[in-house]
């Protein structure tokens, strides 16, 4: 038996890095051509020339208005879906789960529907609505934030989702309320500091789908980030493959700190209770 | 009274909700039945059995098919090589970041990341021509045409698949292998009637997001055709910017409204499967 186990562990591990390292071959090819697309200097030569202007502020906002444009809206546009989404997500899921549990379901249901509603058809809709936003607010392209929330609802949703199931929200609010705290302390001092992970990947899932997003933004005539990438992509495409790969970098890089901020914080409440 | 205030709470969410998204649903379903003077027709909706639009929608369920059983097996091996790794392993954090990164991020990075590789001065290309002189254009351009719309969908559709089907490979204990083991069970047989059949369900629902992922998708079918609209999303695209022919844009809005019925159906089955596998892998 133990002979078994440990030649089918040897199997699996034979196994495991034949198939990671044959798929992760596959899937760095096109972003190592990426690179070597953009490192491509005059006679064949290796030339670091594109990503120096991408790291000269000055000189890329000066040569690539456009791009500057995009990157400036796109990292607002990060602030504010973050903000917006978590203004309105958190308050909204701890009071329904405190206070109003026959609605769950139902604020359950509409924060998943954009999940079964495909983003070319959201701008369809959402063209006329917008003729409304432009009449109110102005045409700036930070207005894709209110878009941009109803994307980031479904995954922000499930993760403070997530985070609220792992605590007894009912039981903290009730002591904090016999205390003599108000709502806003609750929030604020006792489920808030409870659920900050959950909260955390809310945020990086939703930095994550504005830096990509590009349907919505494209469509309703906004300038972000991909929409710049794309069209600098026809007239000088060197510079924009550079900085579609900065940016899938950066958030890989995002995606990756937050796999340590989740583990961590398990390993942590497991220390606690074992102790 | 106090049931009443306490509604206040969410007003805030379902206002919003309602107009950026509750709204935009309804423009799309009732625009689909408004004919250019406003009144009641059903003109747009008969409008899609016109030949291209037909051609289309069959062009992006075979495309969005095709690509989500690709991704779904390639996926499920990649997730199971994976999870024999161990919940806390590098492999595993790297393998669900880079998936996370990839399946999400998609879009126009990934029309430029495949014309890096295989488009006329892509490396690949390149180093096929120069190297081994092999042409892979040989039969024309096929990268900006549906072929190449195959290969980069799959390229996101794998992690996607990782991403959704990790869950239920977790709910796989090691014991029931050993029991199976221990009554004389071959690893074949334990595929066939213990891991298969319980995972089955699982797959199918994730094969079934996968569909209605591709199918949804826009951003890389924009940034790789140029020209024409081989699939659905074009053809919105194309109704929506058309300048030359007035009152498209109401047969824009039937296409939508004939999406949203498509992935509807696939995320209504793709729930049923979800319950099915919750009862007893969570």
């Amino acid at each position: 038996m133990v002979g078994l186990v440990r030649r089918r562990a040897r199997r699996q591990r034979i196994m495991r890095w034949v198939v990671v390292g044959v798929l992760g071959i596959v899937f760095l090819l096109p972003l190592f051509a990426l690179l070597e697309f953009t490192t491509r200097g005059a006679g064949g030569k290796l030339s670091w020339d594109t990503w120096r202007v991408l790291f000269d502020w000055q000189q890329l906002s000066e040569t690539y208005p456009v791009l500057w444009t995009g990157m400036k809206a796109s990292f607002w546009l990060m602030l504010l879906s973050v903000t917006l989404t978590l203004a309105l997500l958190v308050p909204t899921v701890v009071w329904v789960r405190l206070r109003l549990p026959r609605l769950r379901r139902l604020v359950e249901f509409v924060c998943l529907l954009p999940l079964t509603i495909p983003a070319i058809v959201l701008v369809v809709g959402l063209a006329p609505v917008y003729a409304w936003v432009v009449y109110f607010i102005g045409g700036s392209s930070l207005t894709l934030t209110f878009a941009y929330t109803i994307l980031a609802l479904p995954f922000a949703y499930r993760a403070i989702d997530t985070g609220l199931s792992a605590i007894d929200v009912r039981t903290l609010a009730e002591a904090a309320r016999s205390l003599g705290a108000g709502w806003a302390t609750v929030m604020w001092r006792v489920v808030l500091p409870n659920i900050r992970s959950a909260v955390l990947s809310a945020a990086f899932l939703t930095v994550a789908l504005v830096l990509g997003e590009f349907t919505i933004a494209s469509l309703l005539n906004r300038d972000n980030l991909q929409v710049a990438i794309n069209q600098l992509g026809k007239s000088s495409a060197t510079i924009s493959f550079a900085v579609s790969l900065a940016a899938l970098v950066l958030a890989f890089v995002l995606l990756f700190l937050l796999s340590f901020a989740g583990r961590g914080r398990r390993r942590h409440r497991r220390e606690r209770t074992t102790s | 009274m106090s049931r009443r205030r306490d509604l206040l709470g969410v007003v805030p969410f379902f206002v919003f909700v309602g107009i950026f998204l509750i709204i935009p649903t309804l423009v799309v379903a009732i625009g689909s039945f408004l004919g250019t003077d406003n009144r009641v027709t059903f003109d747009n909706v008969t409008a899609l059995a016109d030949g291209y639009i037909v051609q289309a929608f069959i062009r992006s369920i075979l495309l969005s098919a095709v690509t989500a059983i690709l991704g779904a097996v390639i996926g499920a091996l990649l997730g199971y090589a994976v999870v024999t790794a161990g919940p806390d392993s590098t492999v595993r954090r790297v393998v669900t970041s880079a998936c996370g990164v990839l399946a999400q991020f998609g879009g126009v990075t990934l029309a430029f990341a495949f014309m890096a590789t295989i488009g006329l001065s892509g490396f690949v290309t390149l180093f096929l021509r120069d190297s081994l002189g092999v042409d892979i254009f040989a039969g024309g351009v096929w990268l900006f045409d549906l072929p190449g719309l195959v290969l980069v969908y799959t390229y996101f559709q794998i992690p996607l698949m990782v991403i959704v089907f990790l869950p239920a490979l977790d709910g796989i204990r090691p014991q029931w292998r050993e029991a199976t083991e221990s009554l004389g069970g071959s690893t074949w047989y334990y595929w066939r009637h213990v891991a298969g059949p319980l995972l089955a369900p699982a797959f199918l629902g994730s094969t079934l997001l996968l569909f209605a992922n591709a199918f949804s998708a826009y951003a890389t079918a924009a940034a790789l055709v140029s020209q024409g609209s081989p699939i659905v999303p074009l053809q919105i695209r194309s109704a929506l910017t058309s300048e030359v022919l007035l009152g498209r844009e109401n047969i824009g809005k039937a296409m939508a409204l004939g999406m949203v019925v498509v992935v509807a159906v696939v995320m209504s089955l793709y729930a049923a499967l979800q319950r099915r596998t919750s009862r007893w892998l969570d």
